[in-house]
This record gives structure tokens, C-alpha cells and sequence, in this order.
């Protein structure tokens, strides 16, 4: 954060303490929303914003709250700036904490240039579709729910469920297709529990990602404050990478429930007019000012991609955080507690799942011709298959068809072989586009209504062997 | 000058602003931020600022411009993108790069651009409001109609062909003993609608080609609908469609408070698209207004009421407009954020109470209208809305105060949507009031048509009353005639209703090929009825070819379709008393 210079302004005036808000008597030259420090009689020194400022009287919110604040002593300290990142290509490696401040015992960062974190939004004008496939290696994603650069595409997870370990195969594996070039990689933890972001930093160290990455890490006894900063330094760190230095970075933001929660917390505090299970009204454009940071822009080299991961209260998508989430990214990975339950990982529900951007990423030339035909009949059998499932529960095996038992086991072995994979286990994305068709060879051939006969005629094997070689 | 008098997010409120007016545009702070009067007292004035306020100080300037906030009309409005308060978004990047940043400032129509203006009347004629006084061909699509501003008439002194920038005279009226001149630009304010002469009931089919709108659920030309839809029901794939498809004069999306990147596959996607009708592209006929999420809540108040003075401004010249905003969810939370910072009185899930109201004045501003001024014309706004309700639950607020006010609803779902079933308008739940207005237009295309739409409605209807008795006994243990409904249903939802938004052909349905293809699907039920009643079993129905020749229906391309229909009704003819015998 850039010092507070020659302009410090102090004063003592504070009229009132309640809840989190200090009332101070105004003194000149306050910026809306400034960064301050507030220095108790106790010599603690606390940081706080101005939420409101008028002639009189001026507000400020404390973050950690008012205890122990007292009217005489207490000193309020304008530090004349919004929050800001020092940059320079050498944060490449390091981690900070949700201040911006390195943590890991390596030297100050020697800035370039000093960013708001706030950003500023893309315009709409400038902007590039985006449309390059990223190859995870991982085939429900690869095959049905693709990831391209410039998208942001969360996952909806819940508690106990290994959304770290997919981000993390995803960090290992994620690439342009065909090239070895891989992203940069800027983690924001929010909130998170000391465990879950030392996994993290260790599988970056563990794969070499390290050098490439940048980490911000709030753990869940930092500050609340600093939830609502980290996503932004990280996304700040993003665009200075990928805007400035033409690099393809990739964000890995978790856990945005823990955002919207401080979010939530510092809004009540404020005497907020709650909307809906008490967020603030705002949250949708308040998640949007993080999610909408990912793009392409015309005529640049880099590029921003977000996952956002978080976990959805109660496995409820209904849920204002993975509603509004939803509404704001291009699709979502969910996962499923039914499926992890079967031991199925990738745990991923390809019903609920979606990725928006997937028809411009696909195809020839980009992945491979017959993707988005294989893809529309794999979602068809398999939903087709856990329809009869469902049925089956009802009325017994018994009353399905031999057909209808041909397509219950497809689904099936959907599960087991598409979507299941090794943590490590990179697949190129014909593998998974060959495993489907080796499921496809399953079902009668006048079934594959969503492909082209000449794609059948090209990528269906025989039949014969594949019994041959189980 | 007045002088900032304290902050609070996007409200700001200023001293020694007497003399100021409600809605009187102000410059604020240092770095002239733009924004609005919302409310005055005594010398202090409530201002919602367009611009993040981060920064400002107290004490810093406000300037007043003595103009409340008025949309340009005029030549180089077609194929523009604004954004929510009309700014160019292009001239923008040309200026100052690819982020958007405070303060900035450009005009919303080129200043240097030449029009060539060809007058339609002389010198010497007398001229009222609203006349048409000539012509400039601003696209391939659009003539754009030069009108006598509201407030002006009397006698044409000079009126001149020639190329003219925006701002030049083309010609002169004198207005009682005042000599006015007329530019090919004027400006309107905002929040006010356009006068007509009269209002007109909503009439012609607005042919939108996708299938299940035009056929089950038709919108009139001038009239109202909203379309609710959880995240990943496919909104605004089924808005941009409308948008892009709709045979009107002219389209207008204003993305409002939505995606980034979704606002850009539009304007891309428009510069590539022709339309069906005259093979010319899209974006020449088509204006944009894009507030995306990430940019000002205030702008997105407004944005709306910008786009819809432009859409009155073409009807005006006696044009059909339709007009997609997409969604009114976001700006309705754009009126709650304000509406809390000026700590009104909330209502319903801390919504202002005047949501309903203020949702009124825009779709209100809809309508078919006998335009003001000769030659004699009549023009239409059409209004589609798009609603996101929270957690798709339509019992929110800003759901059900839209459809106190719209005529059409299509409701999208969630369940069709995983099972891919796209586009996802849910065909028991929607509605159309117009379906009256517009059967006269039908009857031109078929007398059939309200007949064969309530028989594929009815089918539908009791498809959803057997799914229950199938989810628990299964399907084989249903009565042959059952059976057969539930095969032809199954038949009228996939390769009717279901209407791909990629393939090339199948994006686009004519109204007459729309019936020919549900004639063809009822014709089949008829047949197979009979066939049934003679015996024939219904798994030996559905194993019929023509079922595949029904499916590939929708993706012949026009050209052959006449002849692919012929050979299927054909085939008819020969399955049945052929196959009925068995």
C-alpha cells in the first residue's frame, strides 16, 4: 500500500462509537471512500474506510469492529488513498497476505507502479470473444463443459467435497491445446482455513507452477475486511500480468461463499436494508465488479480466466451466492454429493453444468470436428439412461426393455469411464472424445441420431472388438 | 457554483444549488463526473452521480448545465453502441483506450460524419410538428425519415439537398415571426415519451421466426412481453434471437446490467449476420446500449429510458421497432440501491414501492401509434423484457409487478433446460393476449392456424397430465392411445417447439413454414390414429422411416422444403394403408 505521504491529516474529534461506525467531525480534504487508520488509546492500530462523508460529519467504518474504542484518546488517521497494489513482474512467486503484504519472508516487492485495486471495467467495445480452448486434461470438463480463455467459469461445490483438488489438477494440467505454453497462475484464498491454502501453495510448489504464480491468501482468522480485498488484489495482480506483460493468466478465487458472508457481515453492520437470507441488495453488482475482470480484449496479447470456487450453503443452487454467482459467469462446473458418494472423481453433475462459452471453443481446427455432436449425444444417452434409472427404482429392472437395459448400462459405464479419472491423469482431449465413442459403440447405431454419419462412419470403432478387448 | 456537501456512494448531495430544476444534469467534482438532480431543498440538491464517486471531496465544485438529460436522434444512430447514459462506447475506446475511466466525455453522434440529405418537400410549403420534411439513406436497411421537431411549424423558407453534417441547417422554417433552423439531429429528453397523434391497438404478428413465439404465443407489433428465467435457461440466447430475427425496421438490445462478454459476442455476431429477408447484415439495422454489470449502477437506471426514447423517436417516422432489454431485474436493483442510499421507506424485499410504477412508465411507453405530422403513417414500439428472478422463484417482486403490466409471457424453465430442450419457454405455463390480434394476420398464412394451435396445445396439455401416471407404472402399461399421444407430444415438443439457435436453417422458421411443419406433424397423428384403430401397434408406429423424415424437417433447407414436404405427405399415403394391413 503506498504510504500516506505528505498529505496525513489526523484528528481526535470522534463524536460517537456504535457498532462498527465512527462519527468524526469532518476536517477538510477527506476522499470518499479513503483507506484510514485508527489508533486506540491502547496504542492498537486498526484500518477503516470513510462510507460517507459530509460537511460535518464524516463516517468511518472499522473494520475489526469498535471494541476498546474510546472518544478521547482514540486518534483517526486519513491516509489519502484507496487501496492500492505495488506491482512489477517480480510478484511472480511470491505470496502476500489480504493487505497486499508478502508473507513469505521474501524482500518488499520494488514497484513498477501502484494499482487501484478496484480496477476500471472493460469496455464492452474493446472486448474480444473469447474463443480458444483450454485443455484441463480433465474429460467431464474437456468433453461437455469446456473452459476457454478469457471465460470465467466457477464451481459450485459443497462442504467435504474435493472442489481443491480439481482447481489444483486443473493449475497442474491446464494448457492451450497443442501448445506447452502454460498460464500464469494467481490464487486468491478467502477466508479459507490454514490447511486448505498450504495444500494449495504446496501443490503449487510441488508441480514447479510456483514460479509462474502469484498467491493472496486471507485465512479465516485474518481480518473480515480483508475478504473483500483479497479477490481484488488477486484479480489486480491478474490484469497487471496478463494487460501489461501479454500473459495468459489463470485466477483461482475460493472461497466467494466466505466473501459474500464478510460482505454480508460488514453490510449489517452498517444498518444495511438487507434483500434476500440478509446479503446486501448490491451483491450482484458488487460480484460482478470481480467476475466481469476476466476477458480478452481486441488487439491484446493476454488474457484473464476466473474460477471462482465456492461452496453452496446446504448443497441449495437456489442459494443467493451460486444464484447470483450463475448469473453473472459464463456457466458453471457443479458437483455432486451423489456422485462422490459412488467414488466417482471427478464428482462432476453434467446435468447441472454448463459452460457457456463451450460452442465457440470447440471444433475443427479447435479441438476436434465431431466434439459438439459427441457432446450432445453423450449428454442425450446419459440423461436417457438416468431417466430409466429412475424408473427403474419404481417399477423394477424387470419392466425395462433390452434397450432400455443397454442404455441404463451406458450410463453406467458413462460414469465410470468418462467421467471418472485419476487426480493425475491428463487426458488429451481425442482420449476423451474416444471414450465416448467407445461408449457410443454400446448403443444401437440408429440411436446416434445428434451425429453425422460421416463422423460414424470415421470415429465409431467395431463393436466386435471392443467386447474383444474387455 | 454549488459545492459538494457530502457523499454517500452514488448519491451525493450539493449547497448553493438554487434555481436548479429536478433531472437538471450537473458536472461533479474535479473530475466531472456526470449526474442527475434527483431532489432539491432549499439551496441543497440530491444528485445521483453516473460515475463511481471514489475520491470526491468535499467542498469540490458541481456544475450545473441547465439541461436535463436528452437523448441525440439523428443520422449515425444505427449500428452505435452507447453506453447507459449515451456515451459512444467506440469513440471512447478511440479516445481513451480499452478500460473505461471516469469523467470521460464524447458525443453520442459523430459531429463530422456527411449525410446526404434529400428534401421530400420545398420551399414554400407549410410544415406542423412532426412532419417529414426529407430523407437521408443512413444504412442499406434504413432511411432515416427527417422530422420537424416537436414545438416548430409554419412556412418552409429554404430547405436544400446536399450533404450536411448533424449539425448544419438543411432548412429553415419561419415559426411565427422566428426564422428556426432544422438540423438533421435533435435532441429529446429522456424520461419523457414522444407525442403521437393517436394510439392504436397492437396489431400485426411481429414475426420474431422462432417457432414456438410466433406459432403458440404470438406477440402483436406494439405490444409487451416478459421473459423470467433462472441462470442458464437460455434468456439471452432467446433475447438475442428476438433481436436479431425479428422482422422489424429496427432493433434495439439494451444489455443492462449483464455480461461482458456476452455484450461483445453480440456486437460481434451482429457484424457477421445477415438478415433472412433482404440478405443485408444486421448491425444495419440495429442499435445497442450496453451497461454491462461491472459499469455504474445509476447509468443503468437510466440506460433504459434511453433506449426506449430512441425506439419511440423511429417509431415516430413510422417504423416498427422492437426494443430488448435485457434485464429489468438489474435495473430494478439499480432503483434499490438508490432508493436505500436516500433511505426511502422499502417495500418489498427492500425494493422502492414505486417498482411497479416505474416498470409501468417503460413498458407503458410500448404501443402501435398513428405517428404525428403528414404524410399520414402509423409506427410501433414492440417491448420484450427479460426478468431474473432470484433462485428462479417467479413470486419475487420484480417478476410479478412485470406481469401485472405485460400481455405475453414466456417463462422459461429450468427442468427443460437440463434436459436441453432449448429454446426453454415452458409451453404450459407461458401466455399471449394477443393471440386475438393477431389471427387476422394468420388467416392471410392459413384459416387453419388457431385450429391446429389449440390441437398441439391440447396434445401438450395432456402430455403433462399422463407424465404423472407414467412415472409410476411405467410407460408400457399404458393404453395404445396413450401410447400414441404421448409419441405424437414427443414428436410436436422436439421437432417443433425445440428450435436450434445455431443451425443455420433452423434459426429462422417462416411463419408459413412454421404450419407447414405442424401440419405435417398433425396429419401424421391423424394417420396413425388410423392405423391403430385397424390394429397396427404403437412400437410398430414409431418404428415408421417417415418419424426420421419428420425429424430431419427442421434442418431442409428452404429451398428444398416444398419438395421434402411433398415426398413426406407422400410417404404418408403409402405408410398407412400399406403398414395398416399388417
Amino acid at each position: 500500500m503506498k504510504a500516506g505521504q505528505l498529505f496525513t491529516r489526523e484528528t481526535k474529534a470522534i463524536s460517537t462509537a456504535r457498532r462498527s461506525l465512527l462519527m468524526i467531525e469532518s476536517i477538510p480534504g477527506i476522499k470518499y471512500n479513503e483507506i484510514v487508520d485508527v489508533r486506540l488509546g491502547t496504542g492498537e492500530i486498526r484500518s477503516g474506510q470513510v462510507i460517507e462523508v459530509g460537511k460535518e460529519t464524516t463516517i468511518v467504518q472499522v473494520f475489526e469492529g469498535v471494541s476498546e474504542v474510546d472518544l478521547l484518546e482514540s486518534t483517526v488517521r486519513y491516509k489519502g488513498e484507496v487501496l492500492k497494489l505495488p506491482v512489477s513482474k517480480d510478484i511472480l512467486g511470491r505470496i502476500f497476505d489480504g493487505n497486499g503484504k508478502p508473507v513469505d519472508n521474501g524482500p518488499p516487492i520494488v514497484a513498477d507502479d501502484y494499482l487501484d485495486i478496484n480496477g476500471s471495467p472493460i469496455n464492452p467495445a474493446s472486448r474480444q470473444p473469447p474463443a480458444e480452448f483450454i485443455e484441463t486434461g480433465i474429460s467431464a470438463i474437456d468433453g461437455l463443459n469446456v473452459l476457454v480463455r478469457g471465460q470465467k467459469l466457477p464451481i459450485f461445490s459443497g462442504s467435504g467435497l474435493p472442489h481443491n483438488k480439481i482447481a489444483s489438477q486443473i493449475v497442474r494440467q491446464a494448457r492451450l491445446k497443442g501448445k506447452d505454453e502454460q498460464f500464469a497462475i494467481v490464487f486468491g484464498a478467502i477466508g479459507v482455513s490454514y490447511d486448505d491454502a498450504a495444500y494449495f501453495i504446496a501443490n503449487l510448489e510441488e508441480t514447479g507452477a510456483l514460479s509462474r504464480s502469484v498467491g493472496f491468501i486471507n485465512t479465516a482468522s485474518a481480518p473480515v475486511i480483508e475478504r473483500l480485498s483479497t479477490p481484488r488484489l488477486a484479480l489486480t495482480a491478474a490484469d497487471y500480468l496478463a494487460w501489461e506483460h501479454g500473459m495468459h493468466v489463470l485466477v483461482i478465487l475460493s472461497d466467494i461463499t466466505n466473501y459474500c458472508d464478510a460482505l454480508r457481515e460488514l453490510a449489517a453492520m452498517r444498518g444495511e436494508i438487507p434483500s434476500r437470507r440478509g446479503y446486501p441488495g448490491y451483491m450482484y453488482t458488487d460480484l460482478s465488479t470481480i467476475y466481469e475482470r476476466a476477458g480478452r480484449i481486441s488487439g491484446k496479447e493476454g488474457s484473464v480466466t476466473i474460477m471462482p470456487i465456492l461452496t453452496m450453503p446446504d448443497d441449495d443452487i437456489t442459494h443467493p451466492i451460486p444464484d447470483l454467482t450463475g448469473y453473472i459467469t459464463e456457466g458453471q462446473i457443479v458437483l455432486s454429493r451423489a456422485l462422490e458418494r459412488k467414488r466417482i472423481y471427478p464428482p462432476i453433475d453434467v446435468f447441472l453444468s454448463l459452460s457457456r462459452m463451450m460452442r465457440e471453443g470447440i471444433g475443427e481446427g479447435k479441438t476436434r470436428e465431431d466434439h459438439n455432436n459427441v457432446f450432445m449425444q453423450s449428454y442425450a444417452a446419459y440423461a436417457e439412461g438416468n431417466y430409466l434409472r429412475e424408473i427403474s427404482t419404481v417399477i423394477g429392472a424387470e419392466g425395462l426393455s433390452d434397450r432400455d437395459k443397454i442404455y441404463l448400462e451406458s450410463s453406467d459405464k458413462f460414469e465410470q469411464e468418462f467421467i471418472s479419472q485419476g487426480p493425475y491423469d491428463r487426458r488429451p482431449v481425442e482420449e476423451t472424445l474416444g471414450i465416448a465413442w467407445n461408449i457410443f459403440s454400446k448403443l444401437p447405431v440408429e440411436d446416434l441420431k445428434l451425429i453425422s454419419r460421416e463422423y460414424i462412419d470415421k470415429y465409431l470403432p467395431e463393436e466386435q472388438d471392443q467386447e474383444h478387448l474387455e | 457554483m454549488g459545492k459538494i456537501w457530502k457523499i454517500s456512494g452514488p448519491v451525493v448531495i450539493a449547497e448553493n444549488m438554487r434555481g436548479s430544476r429536478v433531472y437538471e444534469v450537473v458536472e461533479v467534482g474535479d473530475i466531472r463526473l456526470s449526474g442527475e438532480i434527483i431532489g432539491l431543498e432549499q439551496d441543497k440538491a440530491v444528485i445521483q452521480v453516473y460515475e463511481d464517486t471514489t475520491g470526491l471531496k468535499v467542498g469540490e465544485p458541481v456544475e450545473r448545465t441547465g439541461d436535463i438529460l436528452m437523448v441525440e436522434l439523428g443520422p449515425g444512430i444505427v449500428g452505435s453502441i452507447f453506453d447507459g447514459v449515451q456515451r459512444s462506447l467506440v469513440s471512447m475506446k478511440d479516445d481513451i483506450g480499452d478500460f473505461l475511466s471516469r469523467g470521460a466525455r464524447t458525443f453520442p453522434l459523430d459531429r463530422e460524419a456527411k449525410w446526404h440529405f434529400s428534401p421530400t418537400l420545398s420551399a414554400g410549403d407549410t410544415v406542423m410538428e412532426g412532419d417529414i420534411i426529407g430523407t437521408v439513406q443512413e444504412t442499406g436497411l434504413l432511411e432515416h425519415r427527417i422530422m420537424i421537431p416537436i414545438g416548430t411549424q409554419g412556412e418552409i423558407l429554404e430547405i436544400h439537398e446536399g450533404d450536411f453534417t448533424i449539425e448544419e441547417s438543411v432548412a429553415i422554417v419561419k415559426d411565427g415571426d422566428k426564422k428556426k433552423d432544422i438540423h438533421l439531429m435533435q435532441r429529446w429528453p429522456a424520461r419523457k415519451p414522444r407525442i403521437y397523434a393517436k394510439r392504436l391497438n397492437p396489431g400485426n404478428l411481429l414475426v420474431t421466426g422462432t417457432r414456438i413465439i410466433d406459432y403458440m404465443f404470438p406477440l402483436a407489433l406494439g405490444g409487451k412481453a416478459a421473459i423470467p428465467g433462472g441462470f442458464g435457461t437460455g434468456k439471452t440466447v432467446t433475447l438475442q434471437q428476438m433481436a436479431r430475427w425479428s422482422q422489424t425496421h429496427l432493433n434495439l438490445y439494451v444489455g443492462c446490467g449483464e455480461r461482458g462478454n456476452e455484450m461483445s459476442d453480440v456486437l460481434h455476431s451482429f457484424r457477421e449476420l445477415k438478415d433472412p429477408q433482404t440478405g443485408r447484415l444486421l448491425q444495419e439495422k440495429e442499435i445497442f446500449i450496453a451497461n454491462t454489470s461491472n459499469m455504474p449502477v445509476v447509468a443503468r437506471e437510466i440506460s433504459i429510458f434511453i433506449g426506449i426514447t430512441i425506439a419511440e423517436y423511429f417509431r415516430d417516422m413510422g417504423y416498427d421497432v422492437l426494443l430488448v432489454a435485457d434485464s429489468t431485474s438489474r435495473w430494478a436493483e439499480a432503483m434499490r440501491e438508490i432508493g436505500a442510499r436516500l433511505e426511502e421507506t422499502p417495500g418489498e424485499e427492500g425494493f422502492p414501492t414505486y417498482l411497479g410504477s416505474r416498470l409501468a412508465s417503460f413498458y407503458e411507453r410500448s404501443g402501435r401509434v398513428q405517428c404525428k405530422g403528414s404524410p399520414e403513417r402509423s409506427g410501433s414500439v414492440t417491448v420484450i423484457g427479460a426478468v431474473s428472478p432470484p433462485g428462479a422463484d417467479f413470486s419475487e417482486p420484480v417478476t410479478q409487478s412485470t406481469l401485472r403490466i405485460v400481455e405475453a409471457l414466456y417463462s422459461l424453465d429450468v427442468s427443460l433446460a437440463n434436459k436441453r430442450h432449448f429454446p426453454t419457454i415452458n409451453w404450459l405455463t407461458s401466455y399471449s393476449l394477443y393471440a386475438d390480434a393477431t389471427r387476422e394476420w394468420w388467416n392471410s398464412i392459413s384459416t387453419d392456424w388457431s385450429s391446429m394451435r389449440d390441437t398441439a396445445l391440447r396434445i401438450l396439455q395432456q402430455e403433462a397430465e399422463l407424465e404423472e401416471i407414467v412415472r409410476l407404472v411405467g410407460p408400457e402399461s399404458l393404453p395404445e392411445d396413450d401410447k400414441l399421444m404421448l409419441l405424437a407430444s414427443k414428436i410436436i415438443r422436439e421437432d417443433f417447439l425445440m428450435q436450434s439457435a445455431y443451425h443455420p436453417v433452423d434459426t429462422y422458421t417462416t411463419p408459413k413454414r412454421a404450419h407447414t411443419m405442424l401440419s405435417a406433424i398433425i396429419q401424421f397423428y391423424e394417420m396413425a390414429k388410423g392405423m391403430a384403430e385397424t390394429g397396427t401397434s404403437v412400437a410398430e408406429i414409431s418404428a415408421l422411416p417417415v418419424i426420421q423424415k419428420i425429424s430431419r424437417m427442421k434442418d431442409i433447407p428452404n429451398e428444398d422444403f416444398d419438395n421434402y414436404i411433398g415426398e413426406l405427405v407422400a410417404d404418408f399415403e403409402s405408410a398407412a394403408p400399406g403398414e395398416a394391413l399388417k
